[in-house]
């Protein structure tokens, strides 16, 4: 079972880890990360998404992830808007039966996320507003899923 | 064809979305990237570097040399930035 969503309210991780429990009871390991706005500097970030594509980009890899590993759920939450420094900003959640599985396919899908799936982020600090770069290593990163 | 523009492309062009008929020359995003930038303006200035850009065609990324035809919808836009 899969849910993924692009929203602009907040989640609530703690509801979004029973209702995937709830969905197979042979789980025994769930996974969660969280992505948080940072306020070192920041005082406010807007999330911009292509509509569409960002939904197929995270599916697509949600399948590719539940293709390579044993998963028994996964949940994708991704916020758009204007966005505080300590707001949530993405949440990753895995279950399987066992832990490996769990941690691994969150890291895989944080990875994608992070240089596949559409969003941009302005930053905004009191000296302006800049669009943040893509970090060259986001793209290390995900090259270590590539098959050899 | 429908053209898309993202993130700071979208406010160097002031738009975002523009109805686009393709002329028989253009067969790849390169040569729609080349047919912008030569609008002149800001359009130059965006398609001046093409290193900068990624480009989607019909909500899938693809490189410079895929094909692109009317009824395609071709989005610009920087390497992207979430989770």
């Amino acid at each position: 079972m899969s849910t993924i969503r692009v929203q602009r309210e907040d989640f609530d991780t703690a509801a979004e880890v029973v209702a995937l429990k709830a969905a197979d009871n042979g789980i025994g390991a769930v996974v969660t990360f969280t992505g948080i706005v940072r306020g070192n500097g920041v005082t406010g970030l807007t999330l911009e998404h292509y509509p569409g594509m960002t939904e197929r980009e995270i599916a697509r890899h949600v399948n590719e992830a539940s293709a390579r590993w044993p998963l028994l759920g996964v949940t994708v939450v991704h916020r758009i808007g204007s966005l505080r420094p300590g707001d949530n900003i993405v949440l990753v959640a895995t279950a399987s039966s066992h832990r490996e599985p769990a941690f691994e396919a969150a890291e895989f899908l944080m990875d994608y996320l992070k240089t596949r799936a559409p969003f941009w982020k302005l930053e905004e600090a009191a000296t302006g507003t800049e669009w943040v770069e893509a970090r060259g290593s986001d793209n290390d990163a995900v090259r270590r899923w590539r098959e050899d | 064809m429908i053209i898309l523009y993202f993130s700071w492309i979208r406010q160097k062009l002031g738009t975002g979305e523009e109805r686009f008929d393709v002329p028989e020359t253009i067969k790849t995003v390169t040569d729609l990237a080349k047919h912008l930038r030569a609008r002149g303006g800001p359009f130059a200035e965006v398609f001046s570097d093409l290193k900068r850009l990624r480009s989607a065609v019909n909500q899938e990324h693809v490189g410079w040399e895929a094909s692109v035809g009317q009824g395609d919808e071709v989005a610009f836009f920087p390497p992207v930035t979430g989770g």
